[in-house]
């Protein structure tokens, strides 16, 4: 009876781990065939108009990512990465125009933008990071509005006239093409560091304080270092973008740089998506950028795009809460395991010993309420 | 036996409310000890003033003669307590594996290797890859008993692990401190269920009100008159001499 127990499990096992390689070669296939899209995307689609659209669904999609490295993972839901994302355009610009740095050149400035998003994130963080949530939301929105205020204000920022790139020595017809290189670059570069950190530890920390902080304190996470770390990578990240942004778009303007509907736009691109995951903010990216895009081309009510966001919001938070991708995820799950019993998440590869007396017990939930 | 952990006239209030008056305890290095009293007397405080979840008005902790006073969470648990909670706190969107690799000092094969070690020693290992949110509240009391171990504590602080879960598993918990006691570990446990204090810890301090009013062997504290008071107010306890069977 045992020996036939073990086999049982062994074939299990077996079957499972079967099934773990082939999704791994189909996820492997498929990240294949999307990389040989996008790369082949301008060929194919070579209108300025559609590779415009591709090269802001790009800038978004590097954003929002580095966005959720933090506020995703960690539950930290930032308003103020304009901050970020308007420094870096800011520090290109001013660097450019201080330095005469011209022709492509410029792009040498980018890390600059990079450390610059990193020493602004620091004392920002270590400030926000202090309190919990709700009160962070709050402390971040106020930051976006000093720095815009700043930006408004400060004469080596141009005041509301703002900055202008340097000349791009590039044909018009290839200007976008370059641009849809690099903003993939940022994009691939920025989800592979996503996808890393969700894997190693210290995003299992993250995830940690984003379910129970208190708790993860209590098992030597080092909360505010651990924060701390994610959020300036994820300011690193969201200025250098901000940086490419400014070169592709050749000005800033304090509203434009430190746009308020840029961190909506990031925290609707993620819950659409699914906030947390590596899939869901890009997804929610490659929707809501050129939609917002089209809207506001198509209809010169600049007011309708953001009307729409608000709506599409709404509709996300009662009907899909988690997300598109998780969703799905479940769907899936859910039709492949139609008509088998019903064995949860529980992995059925198992050697340990049976289960304690408890396993048929009522849930937690009911239990809590003894 | 030598005092591993102590502490030293802790107080601890909360506007009004003394949590803890002049709270003095010791717990012998080796040994199962119960913290035992009426709902209020400060068991769950003294906890968390212990763990650095809550800050000491005055008075000092010590751990293995090293002050630990007020200091943070994560540098309590790097200096080897390790503490579960009345109701469980899980990272329920992690798995169960998830779960006790945020409590291991390193990451790693080592790491996976012993982490599933300690959740086939408390017996969930099977549920290793399921999100710790489906899991039962049994299920939960012995993943947080796992996530403690796995980074190898000197002292474990077990708040009510029999509460809320049916004998069996009562039978089961009991075992496996009882086996971590043999190798060594140190324990203090609060709970209210008295036969399983009685039957497990070698000494039993009682609070009430904030403050100590007996501490010994249990066969001593079951019939200690000052427990008597504490359970049942002066009145009643010259009627009842086993105080815990009520509780």
């Amino acid at each position: 009876m045992k020996a036939d127990t073990v086999k049982a499990e062994e074939a299990t096992a077996r079957t499972r781990a079967a099934s773990v390689s082939r999704q791994r070669v189909v996820a492997g296939l498929a990240l294949i065939v999307l990389a040989v899209a996008a790369i082949e995307f301008p060929l194919v689609f070579s209108s300025p108009v559609v590779t415009n659209y591709a090269i802001y669904a790009l800038i978004f999609v590097a954003a929002v990512s580095a966005w959720n490295l933090f506020s995703g993972f960690s539950g930290y839901i930032s308003l103020g990465h304009a901050v970020f994302f308007g420094s870096g355009a800011y520090t290109v610009g001013i660097a450019a125009r201080d330095w005469h740095v011209n022709g492509v050149a410029v792009f040498a400035l980018l890390p600059l933008a990079a450390a610059v998003g990193a020493v602004i994130a620091v004392p920002f963080g270590l400030v926000a990071l202090r309190v919990r949530r709700h009160t962070f939301i709050v402390i971040t929105i106020a930051v976006f509005f000093i720095f815009q205020l700043m930006a408004y204000n400060f004469s080596f920022t141009g005041g509301s006239v703002g900055v202008s790139a340097p000349f791009l020595p590039w044909s018009p017809t290839s200007f976008n093409d370059h641009f849809y290189y690099i903003t993939l670059a940022c994009a691939a570069g920025t989800i592979v560091i996503a996808f890393l950190i969700r894997r190693a530890r210290f995003g299992l920390q993250l995830r940690a304080i984003r379910d129970d902080e208190d708790r993860a304190r209590g098992l030597g996470v080092h909360a505010m270092r651990v924060k701390l770390s994610a959020f300036v990578l994820s300011g690193t990240i969201t200025a250098l973008v901000g940086g490419v942004w400014f070169l592709y778009l050749t000005q800033v303007q304090p509203p434009s740089g430190f746009d308020p509907l840029f961190d909506l736009s990031l925290v609707l691109m993620a819950f659409l998506g699914g906030l947390g995951t590596i899939a869901g903010p890009v997804l929610g990216a490659l929707i809501i950028e050129p939609g917002q895009l089209y809207l506001t081309i198509k209809y010169t009510n600049g007011y309708l795009s953001e009307i729409l966001l608000g709506v599409l919001f709404l509709v996300i938070v009662l009907f899909v809460p988690r997300g598109l991708v998780p969703t799905a995820g479940e769907w899936i799950r859910r039709l492949r395991t139609r008509g088998r019993p019903a064995s949860g998440t529980v992995s059925p590869a198992t050697s340990a010993p049976p289960a304690p007396p408890e396993a048929s017990e009522a849930p937690a939930r009911e239990a809590r309420t003894t | 036996m030598t005092a591993l952990l102590r502490t030293e006239g802790v107080r601890k209030a909360y506007g009004g409310v003394h949590a803890l008056d002049s709270c003095t305890v010791e717990i012998d290095e080796g040994s199962v000890a119960g913290l035992i009293g009426p709902n209020g007397s400060g068991k769950t405080t003294l906890f968390n003033v212990i763990t650095g979840y809550a800050k000491a008005d005055a008075g000092q902790v010590y751990l293995a003669d090293k002050r630990i006073t007020n200091i943070a969470p994560e540098k309590v648990f790097a200096h080897g307590i390790g503490r579960t909670f009345q109701l469980t706190r899980i990272f329920a969107s992690l798995t169960v594996l998830e779960n006790m690799l945020v409590a291991s000092k390193h990451g790693g094969a080592a790491a996976r290797s012993r982490a599933m070690e300690q959740l086939e020693f408390v017996g969930i290992a099977g549920h290793h890859a399921a999100l710790a949110g489906t899991l039962s509240y049994g299920q939960r009391k012995l993943l947080e008993l796992a996530y403690v171990l796995v980074s190898d504590p000197a002292v474990i602080l077990l708040d009510e692990p029999a509460g809320g879960v049916n004998l069996s598993l009562v039978n089961h918990i009991t075992d496996r401190i009882r086996e971590l006691n043999a190798a060594g570990k140190t324990f203090l446990i609060v709970e209210h269920n008295m036969e399983f204090v009685m039957g497990l810890c070698d000494r039993v301090t009682v609070l009430d009100s904030g403050a100590v009013v007996a501490a010994g062997p249990p066969a001593i504290i079951r019939t200690d008159r000052r427990v008597l008071n504490a359970y049942l107010g002066d009145d009643l306890a010259d009627d009842d001499p086993h105080p815990g069977e009520q509780a």
